[in-house]
């Protein structure tokens, strides 16, 4: 121990005096280098920190004079979109990087001078956490044992503590490539806590999990505040994670937009938020009405109802009375939520800077026939590779105008299911009949009749918004008037025009999404099927978007949809959810939750329903 | 760094214990991941295959035909010693038009040509001249065939003229003799310089590949928040692949000697002396590409063209670095595999002839230096 210097027999100390809680914050302070702040109560400062990158040769400001400060002790979340600093703002804090401008104090020291010694005292966790995929958890966790420090004394009882708290204690010998994305999460985040760091700081650690195993990951986080009393940083893009923590900064486009307890931010728009229950099912009609009407900050579909947020207070009589729209609707007042707060905070900052109000829907043409007709139908529907089945023999059928979702953790088939019905991947055996095609014979004409936005995007780069739509068109087989037709009804409805000359692969995600969305809907499909559409927009954005999709399910477009954002399921007429290539429930979302109210929890959210879905399957599983 | 640090103790040194942990994750990777195995001991063993016995700068069993235009007794004996040289198998074949014929359509590669007055001037003159044709396609195999044709007829005049107690006049006569590779065997100088351009394989394409992949997957970026130090990183890299590489290059020797018979004469101290010094020369070079390389297909790349390409070329492997032209040779002392070609074909050829291997050895030392220097340089626990 003597060879390893003075700070590992120090460290090894506490954990033999204290059992494995945390270095105390006092060793921290009383040791701290250049002697500041030593009573703060804070672990991290920020003091008007910029960052700007160069992208080829246009400089990206990361953040801008950005301040914030983190408190001792507890779970504060750092809460902003896709792109709004979070993660350059993180690396600085554990000095990855340098900020260009102002300075950043952790655990009271200065995080671009005393790199080293602030990296000894934190616990870090980049968005893809390095695990070494060819080495077994075990070695994963010998590794960083060994380059954290952890004297051997200390290890079995540290290493059977995470196991026991991470449920990764059978798996010890499995490959961390062969983990799960929530179990490569769990190990990644034992791996941090090998040495109890101090302070905690996370990457977006929910990012691409299922929902059962972010709960289990929150359920460790907080563990580590209540009984070792870490301090913990951490982001999300999930705005309903916000209210999980005790503190939370939030962050848009590089700058600070405020930080308090979730509730407070919540609690300043009470009497703002209400459920509108329309008579006769006309949700959609109900909410795009709403949401062109000044006094609204936000409307959402929620199942079968309206999520109402008004810019000012109301009473429910007056909301009825102001929102006299056609549609016959009862009126809920509701407790608010973090996200009405962030929502309305962008909306007026955009506002205030002066930019456009959100854009109108767009108007697509009527597609013609009966809404009765079932435009897409699965029978025993299978897909093998090699000796796995993906898919095992599913049944579902979709009705023309629906919004239909398929819902499910990384590798429940969903994305297998997707390809197929697109025509992308031929199913191993099954009937598959998709807008009055059999994709297995004439998969030319189905394809016709459907469009497809891929995940990522799949535009070209280098080519401008103008130059994308005429390819696509073209490729759709558009030629002479109707091509300028539709790129100018493109161009118009997704208010491209202005950048029209614009390298598609320069723009902004929401413009991207917008145009990958546009070039999708060129030949008019009857089908339109949406591969996780929205994840890493911002949440305006993401609004936008649904809006669009709504008008098309309008127009009797049928819409097929995956995603892992639950909220998201909510806009769908119906949906399945899948897990390990069978389906658990189907139903409209209504259905899903009524399943699952008790007594205990009578307003249960789709995350909840989600949740049981997969822990009665696996119990299943178990017993079987 | 004033006042006392609280964890500044281990900092200073390097930790055994992180260093450690490092050196059994590279192990585990390294034992797991087939391809490194691959580079390391398939690949030597294939390119020794192809080399020591496909690629061979020996002429042999050359297609030749042969042409007598008035057939006699002298003739046929000259001929007859064709058939019994393992360098050529001659065809008989009744004019030059034919021959001629066989040559445009490859199906031999020269003709020998013994005109009407082969048997009469030999007889007055004891010196008779032959017709030789050669395809000059391939300008080293011609001049190899020349060679041999030419060192055949002076030999059967030779013996032809003893027979009959008459000297040879032939106005010179060359006595040549070929040192340290008496068989000149091609597969003696080939083999060992081989040996330089696989290690250079191993150390610079494999170190580079796999600092690269730690880029892609996302694993640095955890190293880097750990207390670890970028020497400890570095070493946690060298370590690992020296040994790896040091085990090819022993297979390979071990091949050189056992299945190709190439002699070694010198020691083997000073051969592992050698190899260790190219061996980190070349991992240097890795971890440099790795270095300005983001993901591992450009580090490939890059490895292929600045490190693998150049021993192929420069070093003196194949092509003698004496007979380059003056920029292009040069350029080859910028090549590290130069050195080591030039300190392995030496050990095996000639033995320790120490002023040679110790200049080698030293530009090694010299490059060696400079790269680890510049590493030093660039590498900061910064993701910038």
């Amino acid at each position: 121990m003597n060879r390893r210097g003075t700070a590992d027999s120090a460290s090894g100390q506490a954990y033999q005096q204290h059992g494995l809680s945390v270095q105390t914050p006092s060793i921290v302070k009383s040791s701290s280098p250049k002697g500041m702040s030593v009573h703060s109560e804070y672990c991290l400062e920020a003091t008007g920190a910029n960052k700007s990158f160069f992208l080829g040769r246009r400089r990206v400001i990361a953040l801008d004079d950005f301040s914030a400060r983190v408190k001792k002790g507890m779970v504060t979340g750092l809460i902003g979109p896709d792109g709004a600093g979070k993660t350059t703002f993180m690396r600085m804090a554990v000095g990855l990087l340098i900020p260009d401008k102002g300075r950043i104090i952790c655990l009271g020291m200065d995080t671009s001078r005393d790199s080293l010694e602030v990296q000894a005292a934190i616990g870090y966790m980049p968005q893809r956490f390095g695990l070494y995929e060819d080495l077994t958890v075990q070695e994963n966790l010998d590794l960083y044992a060994d380059l954290q420090g952890v004297p051997n004394e200390v290890r079995p009882g540290r290493y059977r503590e995470l196991m026991r708290m991470t449920g990764l204690g059978p798996f010890t010998r499995r490959l961390a490539g062969r983990l799960s994305g929530g179990m490569k999460q769990k190990l990644g985040l034992a791996c941090t806590l090998i040495k109890p760091p101090a302070l905690l700081i996370l990457d977006e650690p929910t990012v691409g999990v299922d929902p059962l195993s972010r709960r289990e990951l929150w359920h460790i986080v907080y563990r580590q505040v209540e009984e070792e009393g870490m301090s913990v940083l951490l982001s999300t893009s999930y705005l309903d994670e916000a209210e999980r923590c005790q503190d939370v900064i939030l962050i848009h486009e590089g700058r600070f937009l405020g930080q308090d307890e979730p509730h407070v931010f919540s609690k300043a728009l009470e009497g703002h938020s209400f459920i509108l229950t329309p008579s006769r099912g006309d949700k959609r009609r109900l909410q795009e009405v709403l949401s062109e009407r000044h006094e609204v900050i936000d409307a959402l579909i929620l199942g079968e109802k309206v999520r109402l947020v008004t810019r000012d207070a109301m009473e429910p009589q007056e909301v009825k009375r102001c929102f006299q729209v056609g549609v016959d609707f009862d009126v809920q007042v509701v407790e608010p939520r973090f996200e009405d707060a962030f929502i309305s905070l962008l909306k007026r900052k955009k506002e205030g800077e002066g930019e456009a109000e959100l854009h109108h829907a767009i108007t697509p043409s009527m597609v013609r026939g009966s809404r009765d007709e079932e435009v897409i139908a699965v029978k025993d529907l299978k897909r093998k590779f090699g000796n796995f089945y993906a898919v095992k023999g599913i049944d579902f059928t979709v009705k023309r105008g629906e919004i239909f979702g398929l819902l499910g953790a990384n590798g429940a088939g969903k994305s297998t299911t997707f390809r197929m019905l697109c025509g992308l991947l031929p199913a191993s055996s099954g009937e598959l009949r998709v807008a009055g095609h059999n994709l297995r014979r004439a998969r030319a004409k189905a394809r016709a009749k459907i469009g497809y936005m891929a995940q990522r995007f799949s535009l070209y780069g280098g080519l401008t918004v103008y130059q994308n739509l005429r390819f696509f068109s073209s490729a759709y087989g558009l030629r002479g008037k109707r091509q300028r037709q539709r790129i100018g009804w493109a161009l118009e409805s997704f208010d491209l025009s202005g950048l029209k000359d614009a390298r598609s692969g320069t723009l902004p995600l929401g413009y991207k999404q917008r145009l990958a969305l546009a070039v999708a809907l060129m030949h008019e499909p009857e089908i339109l099927f949406l591969d996780e559409p929205t994840s890493g927009v911002d949440p305006l954005a993401r609004r936008e978007f649904w809006r669009h999709i709504n008008a098309l399910a309008e127009a009797n477009v049928t819409v097929m949809v995956t995603t892992h954002f639950m909220e998201e399921a909510e806009y769908c007429d119906r949906m399945v959810i899948m897990a390990q290539g069978e389906i658990l429930a189907a139903g409209t979302p209504e259905e899903m939750k009524a399943r699952f109210r008790s007594p205990e929890n009578p307003d249960p959210t789709m995350e909840d329903a989600f949740i049981a879905l997969i822990e009665m399957h696996g119990q299943e599983a178990e017993s079987a | 760094m004033t006042g006392e640090q609280p964890y500044g103790g281990h900092m200073r040194g390097i930790s055994m214990m992180r260093l450690r942990g490092l050196v059994k994750k590279e192990s585990y990777q390294i034992i797991r991941d087939p391809s490194s195995i691959g580079i390391a001991f398939v690949l030597p063993v294939v390119l020794l295959f192809i080399f020591g016995y496909g690629v061979s700068l020996d002429a042999q069993h050359v297609p030749m035909a042969m042409v007598i235009d008035k057939p006699d007794k002298a003739a046929f004996d000259f001929i007859s010693g064709f058939g019994q040289s393992e360098y050529f198998s001659p065809v008989i074949m009744n004019n030059i038009q034919e021959a001629e014929k066989a040559l445009m359509q490859r199906r031999i590669d020269g003709i020998v040509w013994l005109r009407g007055d082969f048997g009469r001037l030999l007889l007055s003159t004891g010196n008779a001249p032959i017709g030789v044709i050669v395809n000059g396609v391939d300008a080293n195999q011609a001049r190899i065939t020349i060679g041999y044709v030419t060192g055949a007829w002076i030999k059967w005049l030779e013996r032809f003229s003893m027979e009959r107690g008459r000297p040879l006049n032939i106005p010179v006569n060359v006595d040549y003799r070929i040192w340290f590779n008496a068989a000149v065997r091609s597969r003696n100088f080939l083999v060992p310089g081989l040996i330089a351009v696989i290690m250079t394989l191993i150390g610079a394409m494999l170190t580079a590949m796999v600092i690269a992949r730690e880029w892609e997957r996302g694993t640095m970026e955890a190293l880097m928040v750990s207390p670890v130090k970028i020497q400890e990183i570095l070493l946690g890299k060298i370590i690992p692949y020296f040994v790896l590489g040091m085990g090819g290059m022993a297979l390979s020797v071990a091949m050189a000697i056992f299945i190709f018979h190439v002699p070694l004469r010198g020691s083997f101290f000073a051969l592992t002396i050698g190899s260790a010094l190219f061996m980190l020369t070349a991992i240097f070079m890795g971890l440099l590409i790795s270095q300005t390389a983001g993901s591992q297909f450009v580090a490939g790349q890059i490895a292929i063209v600045v490190t693998f390409l150049p021993a192929f070329m420069l070093s003196g492997f194949v092509f003698d670095i004496g007979s380059m032209p003056m920029v292009i040779q040069w350029l080859t002392h910028l090549v590290a595999a130069r050195y080591f070609v030039s300190i392995l074909q030496n050990i095996f050829l000639a033995g320790d002839i120490w002023p040679i291997f110790f200049s080698n050895c030293l530009w090694l030392v010299a490059m060696g230096t400079a790269f680890i220097v510049i590493i030093r340089k660039k590498a900061r626990k910064r993701l910038e």
